[in-house]
């Protein structure tokens, strides 16, 4: 069948099996290989995306439900001037070390900018909460709470700037 | 993945045609259950019908007496509802619970009480509110409704198409979740109604289930010591890696005074 939507800003068409998962959608046909694929059990949080500005987990997700919606996937988180092309959030992962090996920082990213963008000063108990669904095997969490909740400031402070 | 075929019906009564006329086929709600069933390759539906694009099926409305829920609200929805938060906040609070932000954005109310997964927490509301479930065929009482470990009074084809909750006099809702899925170990929903008060509890059976001793206890006193020396028992409850059944019957006891304590706030 084919689907019509907005990825990333860009209006795209495919051509898809409508059996096809959106992470599948977007790694192998799409060439979009930053959204990861850690469990494909529906637990990690690795491939999360945003549909129509939510976070959901884009590899328990049918591509047909994408027809007429609006997609962003980690690519598509927008940069702002003088940071290396990094968002805010993203920036805010590398300065915290909010990372190891990295993997599942794609779908820490994607749930974090959604969390900030909602509640623009979360407590750490709601970063917690709201990271729930997000497995890390390598940082204990500790630096990704406290890059969450700079990254959530300097998305608001970025904006207000504006 | 496995292929099926996949249709995306706008009417119910397209639906049922879908459901009852193709065989093995499967109805698509938020698909938190039934995507991973079918990479797990436990479920291989020939056609799956989709309900996300029946808008008959959406929305929360009062009538003063009951909210109405349609089958494929999220449960993000129903968490951040105004209407629900202030008619029934215990479910708004139950379902800002379920999952995580993710699945919460995806699944809907008529998924997961269709479903019956016994550790699932809306049907803890629906059985403990005594909500009435609409489907595309009648009415069904919640007592009528749950019948076991994932299994349900549905028929073949019959769809989920609303739930209509009474609003309680006062309500609560506690979960001692297993912390890597966050589905509850056990969860009890208590529930003062003008009828009476009506205790639930998921996750601790094969299916959700009422305790009549408590709910005696709380109609005498609505307070969590009316309830503190009243026992389950242990036989039939779930034993599994998370925990043996006497310590599920133990949570229990504490969850309901938990939520008896939250009712009361």
């Amino acid at each position: 069948m084919q689907i019509s939507f907005t990825l990333n800003g860009r209006a795209t068409t495919v051509d898809v099996d409508p059996a096809t998962l959106v992470s599948d959608l977007l790694r192998e046909q799409l060439n979009l290989t930053g959204t990861h694929v850690g469990c494909d059990t529906s637990q990690c949080g690795a491939c999360v995306v945003h549909l129509d500005g939510v976070p959901v987990k884009s590899c328990t997700l049918l591509a047909p439900a994408l027809d007429g919606a609006t997609l962003l996937t980690i690519e598509g988180l927008g940069a702002t001037a003088g940071s290396n092309g990094l968002h805010p959030m993203q920036e805010a992962f590398r300065e915290h070390h909010g990372l190891q090996c990295g993997f599942c920082t794609p779908g820490m990213v994607m749930t974090a900018t959604a969390l900030a963008a909602a509640n623009p000063t979360p407590t750490e108990a709601e970063v917690r909460h709201g990271l729930e669904g997000n497995i890390c095997r390598c940082t204990g969490y500790q630096n990704i709470v406290i890059a969450v909740m700079a990254g959530a400031a300097a998305m608001h402070a970025t904006s207000a700037g504006e | 993945m496995r292929a099926f075929a996949y249709h995306q019906p706008s009417e119910i009564s397209d639906a049922v045609t879908l459901l009852t006329s193709v065989e093995d086929s499967k109805v698509l709600g938020g698909g938190m259950t039934l995507i991973p069933t079918i990479k797990q390759r436990l479920a291989a539906p020939t056609a799956v019908v989709d309900l996300a694009k029946v808008p008959a099926l959406k929305g929360i409305s009062d009538d003063g007496e009951t909210v109405t829920i349609g089958a494929m609200t999220p449960h993000a929805v129903v968490a951040a509802s105004p209407i629900v938060q202030a008619r029934i906040p215990a479910l708004a609070q139950l379902a800002s619970e379920i999952g995580d932000p993710a699945v919460r954005n995806r699944g809907t109310l008529g998924g997961s009480v269709a479903n019956n997964d016994p550790s699932a927490d809306y049907p803890a509301a629906v059985l403990g509110l005594g909500a009435t479930i609409i489907t595309s065929a009648r009415e069904i009482a919640a007592d009528q409704f749950f019948l076991g470990l994932f299994e349900t009074a549905l028929q073949p084809g019959e769809i989920i198409t609303a739930i209509r909750f009474p609003v309680p006099l006062a309500a609560g809702y506690a979960k001692f979740k297993a912390p890597a899925s966050r589905y509850a170990l056990v969860g009890v929903f208590v529930a003062k109604l003008a009828g009476g008060v009506r205790v639930a509890v998921t996750g601790a059976g094969p299916g959700v289930f009422r305790v009549a001793a408590m709910e005696q206890a709380l109609n005498g006193s609505f307070e969590p010591t009316s309830i503190a020396s009243i026992k389950i028992d242990a036989a039939g409850l779930a034993s599994d890696i998370h925990a043996e059944a006497d310590y599920r019957a133990h949570l229990v006891t504490v969850m309901a005074k938990r939520a008896v304590a939250a009712a009361s706030r």
